[in-house]
């Protein structure tokens, strides 16, 4: 009795929010889990992203809901990297000592894994696709 | 006056309010310079952030622990997002099987690229043989590499701080790399990125185009999974060689 239906329909789309981001919890605990169980080399969330992309692909697609909680959650993806990068500063003394040779190796090194990545995979799939992309 | 806002600067440093606060903050600071800059890669959000949070809680003398006592709830998120990574790479889900060979085959030679190229040239500049097992995991995602270093004698605390230098520093960089070799696909430069430097760099990419962060996804969890089964036994096989 008198419930705004702009209100109402504001109420359902929020509940739809967080019934998106319990499945992406959902499917985080069941990767978390099997890690654990069968003692698998990669983090439980990675597990979860393999689990849910299967239950998309049987089911055909994610609803709009699922895809806005994504979106959301990826577009600040840098935000979230923020506080684990902040604990650079628990190491300064440790990488005082060798810090140039590290980061000239880890420079060089990351280079390089871009290059060699990049030349091999667009040789490898222009042949295939007769230069996708350009 | 004094006493009062040494009171405030009490209760503000004990609770987790200031840790969140400061980190949404220089974030949203960050952010506003990497737009004003036109989202260029120098001028890295991460990069930015990290800048301006180390030099605040160092100035202020404030530790670590106390700050990711807020920030955690920040932190917290990356596990649901790298989860929703999945609704991205649905939607690149034909591209990515009618190219699933070439990804296969560059992931198994960047792989052994990031790892090995960056424990050769440690080795040549002198690095002890623990920083170099701490180095080796660097392109692969912080838990998995942590782990990684752990298993070959290396410094899990050392390698966390290398693996996020690591994705600020390929993320940053990529798009020069890709112009000197002139590579256009979005999905090459994705896979690239987020092949050499995971999560960071994969953020990066979303930043680009949807395609090139799905991509990007696909790589860092391919490329924690090949790293973490390969590695613990490659390089002690390898070092033996050269003995």
């Amino acid at each position: 009795m008198g419930i705004d239906p702009g209100l109402a329909r504001e109420h359902t789309r929020e509940m739809m929010m967080i019934g998106a981001l319990t499945l992406l919890l959902v499917f985080q605990l069941i990767g978390e889990v099997l890690v654990r169980a069968i003692e698998l080399p990669v983090p439980g969330p990675v597990v979860g992203m393999g689990l849910l992309l299967v239950a998309l692909v049987i089911r055909g697609g994610p609803g709009q809901d699922l895809r806005n909680t994504s979106n959301g959650l990826l577009q600040h993806l840098s935000l979230l990297f923020v506080p684990a990068g902040a604990g650079v500063m628990l190491h300064f003394r440790r990488l005082a000592d060798e810090w140039l040779s590290l980061m000239i190796a880890l420079a060089l090194s990351t280079v390089l894994a871009i290059a060699v990545a990049a030349l091999l995979l667009n040789a490898l799939t222009r042949h295939k696709q007769g230069g996708n992309g350009q | 006056m004094k006493p009062d806002i040494e009171e405030v600067w009490v209760y503000l440093s004990t609770t987790p309010l200031l840790g969140l606060t400061l980190t949404l903050l220089t974030y949203q600071a960050a952010w506003w310079i990497y737009q004003r800059g036109n989202q260029h890669p120098l001028l890295n959000p991460v990069l930015i952030a990290v800048v301006m949070l180390v030099s605040i809680l160092t100035l202020t003398d404030t530790h670590y622990d106390t700050y990711f006592d807020g920030a955690q709830f920040v932190h917290f998120l990356l596990g649901p997002a790298t989860v929703a990574l999945a609704i991205p790479l649905y939607a690149q889900w034909k591209r990515l099987r009618s190219m699933l060979a070439p990804l296969l085959l560059t992931l198994a030679v960047g792989s052994l690229t990031a790892a090995l190229s960056a424990v050769g040239v440690a080795a040549l500049l002198g690095a002890s043989r623990e920083s170099m097992m701490s180095l080796a995991p660097k392109s692969v995602t912080t838990p998995i590499a942590m782990g990684i270093a752990e298993s070959l004698g290396g410094l899990p605390s050392l390698t966390a701080v290398l693996v996020i230098a690591t994705g600020i520093f390929g993320a940053v960089v990529a798009r020069f790399v890709f112009q000197a070799l002139r590579i256009e696909d979005h999905a090459v430069r994705g896979f690239a990125i987020g092949l050499a430097s995971h999560g960071i760099g994969t953020a990066r990419a979303f930043q680009v185009s949807e395609q090139a962060g799905a991509f990007a996804a696909l790589a860092m969890g391919l490329n924690a999974l090949v790293t973490a089964l390969t590695l613990p036994w490659i390089l002690p096989w390898l070092s033996s060689l050269v003995r």
